[in-house]
């Protein structure tokens, strides 16, 4: 892969723009003396109020669930069992469907969206870069049931069809890989989600990496095309180091949607609640799919009580999440310390 | 100052001699009667310029509404047991009846053909018949080809009122059912592809080959899909039609109580899932003029509303019932005690 040079020397355009702009302006007088303490109380009260919304919302998801909680403690993480007739409740069933679909969700989005994010910004001729940047963010704007009616009715029997009955004939007998792909052939299910919710995290993924890969400085990149790189010699060793916390972000978006996404996952997991088994095909149930679906007819006490619960549940899992990312970025903040 | 009372005086006058002429009424509730009562109200509005307001936000957080005394009525498409309603004070009464039916999609096998009982559909939910060719589905259906696959089972995976009158049905019929899962609006189903209300149960059996599901028979109906004949407690096997459904009502003894499923009813025209769906009112009324707007309307509903429930595939309630119902209107009282008038 041939480098290429820059076509204009930036450095030298950079302190042309500091010298036009460095240009002395008269001092203005302050009109407004009271307007800096009203825009700073705004600020504050802007900060404060999502502070208190945040400790509002915990408080009554709390209260809503106490009942839930004071009959299962921490058992409700592990118990399997879901009868609103018997009125038992564990939310083990629900809690793996979000994890696992999340999962694949992302095992299939961040590849796909690093190739689009790498096609954007390294390779892309310049003419199809704006029509394919502007197709890939029209995608984060369709609305997620459309995303569940297409999952539902044209993906599920082509995933049927096409892929869980040619893996059925292959694997059927052989230990374990054939039980992951048992279940009736309906393309219904964990798969399915997770394909599904793949789809609607790709675009933001892919143009949050977009945004990142385009502030790695031209310097750098040139430098490393200079010294005789190829393309993916860049990407990884200079692009990638340089974007990694945005990289990081980007992804932790993703996954921040497939764990809350509801409409698009309610329409192609099954809604079934069991663990007998753990087949990609077979339906199962989420977190986030069971509020949706049971909550407006759920007789007030324990069943409600449960349903919020699995709220409170998704609300910590997704702290979790955001907590293991900082965590994440400050090691990765470390090492790079160490390094230098 | 003088004009500024007159002008207050004036919207005084105003917004009191409107809230007298056309008494606003709210309610709120199941969502499987919520295309009739929007219809109703917007045809009792056109004929007397009273307005009621509906909201369709599920029977639970309907009877929460209406216990919390935040709506005029509530509706539910469960019934309350008369201890509940005594417990609350509140009364209840039926509207309009449905029914649900089970449909399937099987190649080559025409509307009305296949012939079930509860027995069967309730092992056929439980996953104890897994095969359409199963003996016990064959023994009921001579001669009718019955292919040599899996049944592919579609059920609600949202909490329903029609949930509730179909398990409720096969726990009347199926120990083993009655034993394992029960009755609810929602249940721990032993299999099955959950959809997300009729009209997800409706997309999944019609997209599915070899599938059985249960919707509200005006689904059914407008998605043209395959219904079953059921065997009713008489013995016979009969179709779902307004028909059936209103023998089905003919044979319940709403005269001791309105708490009535008219699931498995007896009589030999009977359609076996049947259910009616309710409005619960407080008993005591802190407001009578609401109250009196209230059962205005569903007097005004039982009298000029027949025509709208039949082009909604909704059956209406026989005419012994609906003056049942509103001779059950005496026990809503204000607060002296009197009962409010809705003449």
């Amino acid at each position: 892969m041939a480098a290429t040079l820059p076509a204009e020397p930036f450095p030298a355009k950079k302190n042309m723009h500091i010298t036009a702009s460095g240009g002395g302006q008269s001092p203005r007088k302050r009109r407004l003396p009271w307007a800096d303490a009203a825009f700073s109380f705004v600020a504050h009260a802007a900060a404060w109020l999502t502070l208190a919304l945040l400790a509002a919302i915990i408080a009554s998801l709390v209260i809503g669930a106490w009942p839930a909680i004071r009959e299962y403690g921490l058992s409700f993480l592990w118990r399997s069992e879901w009868d609103p007739v018997e009125e038992k409740f564990g939310g083990l069933v629900m809690i793996y469907g979000t994890l696992m679909t999340s999962f694949i969700a992302l095992v299939i989005a961040v590849p796909v969206s690093f190739g689009i994010a790498l096609f954007l910004t390294e390779l892309s001729p310049s003419w199809l870069r704006r029509p394919l940047g502007v197709a890939v963010e029209l995608l984060a704007a369709v609305p997620s049931i459309v995303y569940g009616m297409w999952g539902l009715l044209v993906f599920g029997p082509i995933l049927a069809t096409y892929v869980q009955q040619p893996l059925q004939n292959v694997f059927t007998g052989v230990p374990y890989l054939g039980a992951l792909f048992s279940g009736p052939p309906v393309g219904i299910g964990i798969l399915s989600a997770g394909i599904i919710l793949a789809i609607m995290v790709i675009p933001f993924i892919a143009s949050v990496m977009r945004d990142v890969f385009e502030t790695t400085p031209a310097l750098l990149k040139e430098s490393a095309y200079g010294l005789g790189s190829t393309t993916w010699e860049v990407v990884w060793k200079v692009v990638l180091p340089y974007t990694k916390s945005g990289v990081i972000g980007a992804i932790m978006l993703g996954l921040g949607r497939a764990l809350g996404e509801t409409m698009a996952v309610t329409f192609v997991i099954g809604n079934f609640n069991q663990l007998d088994s753990l087949s990609l095909f077979q339906a199962a149930n989420s977190i986030t799919s069971a509020l949706a679906n049971e909550f407006a007819e759920a007789s007030p006490g324990l069943h409600q009580a449960s349903l919020i619960y699995l709220g409170l549940v998704l609300f910590f899992i997704t702290f979790v999440v955001l907590a293991l990312s900082k965590l994440l970025l400050s090691r990765l903040k470390r090492n790079e310390g160490a390094r230098t | 100052m003088t004009l500024f009372r007159i002008v207050a005086l004036a919207a005084f006058v105003a917004f009191t001699s409107s809230a007298v002429l056309a008494q606003d009424v709210t309610g709120a509730g199941a969502s499987f009667p919520a295309p009739l009562y929007s219809k109703w109200a917007d045809a009792y509005n056109k004929a007397t310029g009273a307005k009621i307001n509906y909201q369709s936000v599920g029977s639970s957080a309907g009877l929460r509404q209406i216990r919390g005394k935040t709506v005029d009525f509530g509706a539910s498409d469960i019934p309350l047991t008369d201890a509940d309603l005594a417990k609350d004070g509140l009364m209840q009464f039926p509207t309009v009846m449905g029914g649900v039916v089970p449909v399937v999609n099987l190649k080559g096998i025409a509307p009305g053909q296949l012939r079930l009982t509860g027995s069967v559909l309730g092992d056929i939910y439980l996953g104890k018949i897994t095969k359409w060719n199963d003996p016990a589905i064959a023994a009921l259906n001579p001669g009718v080809p019955l292919p040599d696959t899996a049944i592919a089972v579609v059920r609600r995976a949202d909490g329903s009122g029609t949930t509730f009158i179909f398990t409720n049905y096969l726990s009347k019929v199926n120990a083993d059912w009655k034993a394992k899962v029960g009755e609810g609006a929602a249940v721990n189903w032993p299999t099955g592809a959950g959809g997300k209300g009729n009209e997800g149960v409706a997309a999944f059996v019609q997209r599915l080959p070899n599938s059985v599901g249960y919707v509200e028979y005006s689904y059914a109906k407008a998605n043209k899909m395959s219904h079953a004949l059921m065997q009713n407690k008489a013995g016979s096997f009969v179709p779902p039609d307004d028909a059936t459904f209103k023998a089905a009502a003919a044979g319940a003894s709403w005269d001791k109580s309105f708490y009535q499923v008219l699931t498995d009813q007896p009589g030999k025209d009977a359609w076996p899932i049947t259910g009616a769906t309710f409005i619960v009112m407080q008993k005591s009324q802190d407001k009578p003029a609401s109250a009196t707007a209230t059962l205005k309307f569903f007097d005004w509903a039982f009298a000029n509303g027949d025509k709208m429930a039949t082009e909604l595939e909704y059956v209406s309630l026989p005419d012994a019932v609906e003056d049942l119902v509103r001779r059950s209107w005496a026990e809503v009282k204000d607060a002296a005690g009197k009962p409010v008038a809705f003449k």
